[in-house]
């Protein structure tokens, strides 16, 4: 698969099939090894990388791992387990889901650091009770190549078995999803209060300057 | 009602606030690290430019050798090319950059307090988790993603949901043998991997009090590991004092005023906190990780635990894979766990006070373990040169090395062979955390050294008598 960062597409609503990630505390090491933090996510291979020495022995070979095997191998939507994406504020753990074209990850909670990661890169983080989070789990063990479908502006998604599960998600964060906006481009419009703040901010602690 | 210590400082920093409760807020120091030099080529190519390179601070830390004393020592290769590359985006754009060959170079979260960069009252932010290090010194700051550092370059400013807050009280005093990292390996055994998740922690109580800055910040360093991004402590007299003539604080009037406004910054008596937790200080023991997150942790008088006494049936497997790759099992005594390697250093424990403790340890004594011993900065290294420190490590057969991140992360080099098992000061046991199939042990500075002497997991109370 190309490698690309879908960046700022926009995400209104999304189907896929699911993946079950049963790996509680699932470490950003987890999802990009160190090693690979120097290589530049253009690189055509940079798909590969993704939970590599979860999928990959050291020569190569694939191991026994959920995402190797078909139909799971084509999920575009995660169902992970408590506090995926916990531990390094690393950003590859976001550029090598885009790059495998991953849209969403469904978690009964995240790392702060990654979670805001996802947002900045179009990758919608919903937030579900772990029973909900393993019930859909076994629900895609048992049938691979069940799909899930999200909408984004309803707040909802639907699992294989067709239950509907409402979830929250930060207002400015939809806002930024919805629309695909660049925080930078938001940031500009207060270009005004920032000069503004800047220069009463330095007449107050002058010593911080 | 009052203010917690972290709403003053955050409330101080508010350019915009939204009716979802997402702040705009102005950022007074930006640290960064190798492992970011491309996001300079991205702002070139996007003809951007860095609001305030005074404000931003450059550091090659992750892939520097611990071998190398120049850029030019590094072999011609990635690592060069990295660290290179930082230096290069310092010369185009015009921020401060501390390289190899600058005796104030060191690992980015040593380096921000030594030169007085960290300051109490500050927003200070870093594209690095450990971030929360600086916390120590009161002051809001956090690890942040790459399209955050991008924004924070360009705008010196974030957009920021403001966090819920938890308050840590450690009452009693530490005892003998137990350190700062002990009582943050405590914190995470009780509250999880994930207690902190959403929560800026702010940490307080007489063991914090009597505690050094050196070990509040091997504290608020892995806040992150507690899932929270943010670890805050008071400034008090302590802090002061530290911050007091670094190159970088502010001197003459401004340091008075400085010092007027940070002594306000405490959590009013009626300040409401979103959780509050107490842990008795005084019954930490020297602590060691058996598993592959933080939160699985024990004093190491205990002993490896057993899965089938677990009834929740995620956990237990959980438990058992862990314990697989560990090579661990249930009930050993986990002093009766030999090591291959010991590392003492990273941002957790390369500070002056961690390389005293771990001489303390070795005096006299040799090493039956590979161990490296790498100093948080130039200046660390310089101190404890002075001290003597580094004869001491050299004549137990230690590797006395130059700074840099080294085996916490394992980008320079310095690593473990798959199935090799480390004690390390580092922050991270996570799997392969230290070369592919490496197996972590994380403790304190003194027990590194008491693993490395005995080349088992070793209480360090054992080795060493009380003053």
């Amino acid at each position: 698969m190309m490698a690309s960062k879908p960046g700022l597409t926009p995400f209104t609503t999304f189907a896929s099939v699911a993946v079950p990630i049963d790996i509680a505390n699932c470490d950003t090491d987890q999802i990009i090894p160190g090693r690979f933090l120097r290589r530049s996510s253009t690189d055509l291979d940079y798909d590969r990388i993704l939970f590599h020495d979860l999928r990959f022995n050291a020569d190569g070979s694939e191991k026994d791992f959920v995402y190797n095997r078909a139909p799971y191998r084509e999920g575009r939507i995660f169902v992970a387990d408590i506090n995926w994406g916990c531990g390094s504020s690393r950003e590859h753990a976001v550029s090598v889901l885009t790059a495998n074209g991953v849209r969403s990850v469904i978690a009964p909670s995240f790392g702060d650091i990654h979670y805001n990661n996802c947002i900045k890169n179009g990758v919608l983080p919903i937030q579900l009770s772990s029973e909900h989070c393993a019930t859909l789990r076994r629900q895609l063990r048992e049938s691979p190549g069940a799909e899930i479908a999200i909408d984004l502006d309803t707040q909802s998604l639907t699992g294989p078995d067709q239950t509907s599960y409402a979830f929250e998600v930060d207002a400015f964060d939809k806002h930024r999803l919805l629309n695909g906006l660049d925080d930078i481009g938001l940031t500009m419009a207060f270009e005004d209060k920032i000069a503004d703040f800047t220069g009463a901010y330095a007449k107050r602690h002058g010593w911080a300057g | 009602m009052g203010k917690t210590l972290f709403q003053k400082i955050w409330d101080e920093h508010v350019i915009h606030e939204r009716e979802d409760g997402n702040a705009l807020l102005y950022i007074d120091r930006h640290l960064t690290h190798d492992l970011h030099h491309r996001l300079f080529k991205v702002l070139q190519s996007k003809g951007l430019t860095v609001r305030e390179p005074g404000k931003l601070f450059g550091v090659p830390d992750h892939s520097v050798p611990t071998t190398a004393k120049t850029v030019e020592d590094i072999p011609e290769g990635e690592m060069r090319e990295t660290v290179a590359g930082l230096q290069q985006a310092a010369d185009d754009f015009g921020f401060h950059h501390f390289s190899m060959a600058d005796e104030r170079h060191g690992i980015v979260h040593v380096v921000g307090p030594e030169q007085g960069i960290t300051l109490p009252g500050l927003t200070l932010v870093c594209g690095d988790s450990h971030t929360s290090t600086h916390g120590a010194l009161g002051c809001i700051a956090f690890g942040i993603g790459s399209t955050e550092v991008e924004h924070v370059l360009v705008t010196q400013t974030l957009w920021q949901r403001t966090p819920k807050t938890m308050r840590i009280t450690l009452t009693g005093q530490l005892g003998f043998g137990v350190s700062g990292k002990d009582v943050i390996l405590a914190v995470i055994k009780k509250i999880g991997a994930a207690g902190g998740t959403g929560y800026a922690i702010e940490y307080a109580g007489s063991a914090i009090d009597g505690m050094s800055m050196e070990g509040r910040m091997t504290v608020c360093n892995m806040t992150i590991e507690a899932g929270a991004r943010f670890g805050i402590i008071a400034p008090d007299d302590k802090t002061i004092a530290y911050c007091a003539d670094r190159p970088f604080a502010p001197q003459g009037e401004k340091w008075d005023e400085a010092k007027a406004y940070w002594r306000g910054l405490t959590s009013d008596a009626d300040a409401r906190f979103d959780a509050e937790i107490t842990l008795d200080g005084g019954a930490i023991a020297p602590m060691v990780t058996w598993g592959n997150s933080p939160q699985w942790v024990l004093p190491v008088t205990d002993r490896v635990p057993d899965p089938s006494s677990e009834t929740d049936p995620q956990v237990r497997a959980d438990m058992e894979a862990a314990l697989d790759y560990m090579d661990l099992k249930p009930g050993m005594a986990l002093s009766d766990i030999k090591v291959d390697t010991v590392f003492i250093g990273a941002c957790t424990n390369s500070r002056i006070e961690d390389m005293r403790a771990a001489a303390a340890v070795a005096k006299g004594r040799t090493a039956k373990a590979r161990t490296l011993v790498v100093p948080g900065s130039g200046l660390v290294k310089k101190q404890a040169e002075a001290e003597g420190l580094d004869k001491i490590f050299i004549e137990a057969g230690m590797e006395w090395r130059e700074p840099g991140c080294s085996m916490c992360i394992a980008l320079n080099g310095d690593m473990l062979a798959p199935g090799e098992r480390a004690a390390s000061t580092s922050n991270r046991n996570f799997r392969g955390r230290q070369g592919p199939g490496s197996r972590t042990h994380l403790l304190s500075p003194a027990m590194a050294a008491a693993a490395a002497v005995t080349g088992r997991l070793t209480d360090v109370r054992t080795l060493i008598e009380e003053d």
